[in-house]
C-alpha cells in the first residue's frame, strides 16, 4: 500500500495537472484513505448498487465524477481521453489503466464535454 | 452472489479486523431500501395500439439509456424492437414491442459461465458488466432474442446506464427508476407511449394497477410453453 501512496504524493510533487474538485465540496473520505483505498470503496459500492439496488451509498463512482471532473481552462469538461481528466492526473503517472470508463460516463451527469 | 455473501459474512463477523486493514470500507452503512424479495416487477403491454405508432417507446428507451445507432443495423443495440408478425392463413398482421422479458427462470442466467447474467431478488434480470466476458452464450440462450452485444467503443454514456464494448446488455426495466420510486416508478417506454399501452407494476401486489388489470382482462406471455414465466405480459396477441 505504501508503495502506491508514495507514488501518489510524487505525482503532486511533479506538478502534474491536478484539477480542483467542485468548489465548496469536501471529499467523503480522508485524502490518504482515498489515495490508497478508492478502488476498494468503489468496488464495495458497485455490488450494493447493482445487485441489491441500494443507490444512495456515499462511495459511488458517479459522485466521484460529479465532484472531481471540473471544467478546464478551455471551459470544457475533459473526458477520460484527456490528460486533464482527474483520474488521469495520477493514473497516467503510475501507468495504471482505468477501465471504468469503457462503460461509465467520465464527465458529470447532464453535462457535455463542450458547452 | 457468492462473493457478496462472503462480504456480508466478513462484515458481520470480523468488523474489528476489517477496521485496521481497510478503514472506511466495511464501516459504511447503506440505508437505501433496495431490491425487495416481496416484489415482482412486471409490465403489461396492450399491443392493439402498436400497429400504427411511431415507435415512441423505442425512442424513449434508447434516449434514456443513451443507446445510439452507428448506422450499422446488423450490430446496433436494440433494447426494444418492434416485431411485426403475420398469420399466413388470414394475412392478418400485428405488431408488438419485444424487450427483455425478465423471466422467473431466465435461460441467460442458467448458461452464463461467470455469473454476470443475474436475477435480482425482485425479479429484474440484469448483466453485471464488470464480470461479463462477452461470450454471448446468453444471447444464444434467450428465446426472445432480447440481448445485445456492444460492438462499438462508446463514450458519454448516461450516468444511470453504464454500457460498453465487449459486453452484453438488454432492457433493465428502468431499474434505476424502480430503485428510486418503487411501485410509483414509470418505465421510460411506459411514459412515452402515446396510447398508454404499457403498464409497469408489481405482479405480487394484488392491489397494484397491473394486477387489477390482469385480473379483469387477462393477458398472455410469449412462448409461455417454455415455462420461463416472463414478467412481461401481452394483450391483443390474436392473430
Ligand atoms: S456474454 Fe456476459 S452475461 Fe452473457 S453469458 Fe457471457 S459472460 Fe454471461
Amino acid at each position: 500500500m505504501s508503495f502506491f501512496v508514495s507514488f501518489a504524493i510524487h505525482a503532486d510533487d511533479n506538478n502534474s495537472y491536478l484539477p480542483k474538485a467542485k468548489a465548496g465540496t469536501k471529499c467523503v473520505e480522508d485524502r490518504q484513505i482515498m489515495r490508497t483505498n478508492h478502488m476498494d470503496l468503489i468496488l464495495h459500492q458497485r455490488d450494493k448498487t447493482m445487485r441489491d439496488g441500494k443507490r444512495d451509498g456515499r462511495h459511488s463512482l458517479k459522485e466521484c465524477i460529479n465532484c472531481h471532473v471540473t471544467k478546464n481552462d478551455k471551459n470544457e469538461y475533459p473526458n477520460i481521453d484527456s490528460s486533464q481528466h482527474f483520474c488521469n492526473s495520477c493514473h497516467t503517472y503510475v501507468a495504471v489503466k482505468t477501465d471504468c470508463f469503457s462503460c461509465h460516463r467520465s464527465i458529470p451527469e447532464n453535462k457535455q464535454v463542450k458547452k | 452472489m457468492n462473493k457478496l455473501n462472503r462480504r456480508e459474512f466478513i462484515k458481520k463477523t470480523t468488523n474489528t479486523a476489517a477496521i485496521s486493514i481497510l478503514p472506511g470500507v466495511f464501516l459504511q452503512t447503506v440505508n437505501a431500501k433496495g431490491a425487495d424479495v416481496k416484489n415482482r416487477w412486471g409490465m403489461l403491454i396492450d399491443t392493439r395500439g402498436c400497429g400504427d405508432c411511431k415507435n415512441e417507446c423505442i425512442t424513449a428507451c434508447h434516449s434514456e439509456h443513451a443507446v445510439k445507432s452507428f448506422d450499422r443495423p446488423q450490430t446496433d443495440s436494440q433494447w426494444i424492437r418492434k416485431v411485426t408478425v403475420k398469420n399466413r392463413k388470414t394475412s392478418h398482421t400485428m405488431a408488438l414491442p419485444i424487450m427483455c422479458q425478465h423471466c422467473e427462470k431466465p435461460a441467460c442466467v442458467d448458461v452464463c459461465p461467470t455469473g454476470a447474467s443475474f436475477k435480482r431478488v425482485d425479479g429484474i434480470v440484469l448483466v453485471d458488466r464488470h464480470i461479463c466476458i462477452g461470450c454471448r452464450y446468453c444471447m444464444m440462450a434467450c428465446p426472445y432474442k432480447a440481448r445485445n452485444f456492444v460492438h462499438e467503443n462508446l463514450s458519454e454514456q448516461n450516468t444511470i446506464s453504464p454500457r460498453g464494448k465487449g459486453t452484453v446488455e438488454a432492457c433493465t426495466m428502468c431499474v434505476h427508476r424502480i430503485d428510486k420510486d418503487g411501485a410509483k416508478a414509470k418505465t421510460a417506454c411506459q411514459q412515452a407511449c402515446p396510447k398508454n399501452s404499457i403498464i409497469f407494476g408489481d405482479l405480487n401486489d394484488k392491489n397494484s394497477g397491473i394486477s387489477k388489470k390482469l385480473k379483469a382482462m387477462g393477458a398472455r406471455q410469449i412462448r409461455a410453453d417454455l415455462n420461463l414465466n416472463p414478467a412481461v405480459l401481452y394483450q391483443g396477441l390474436d392473430l
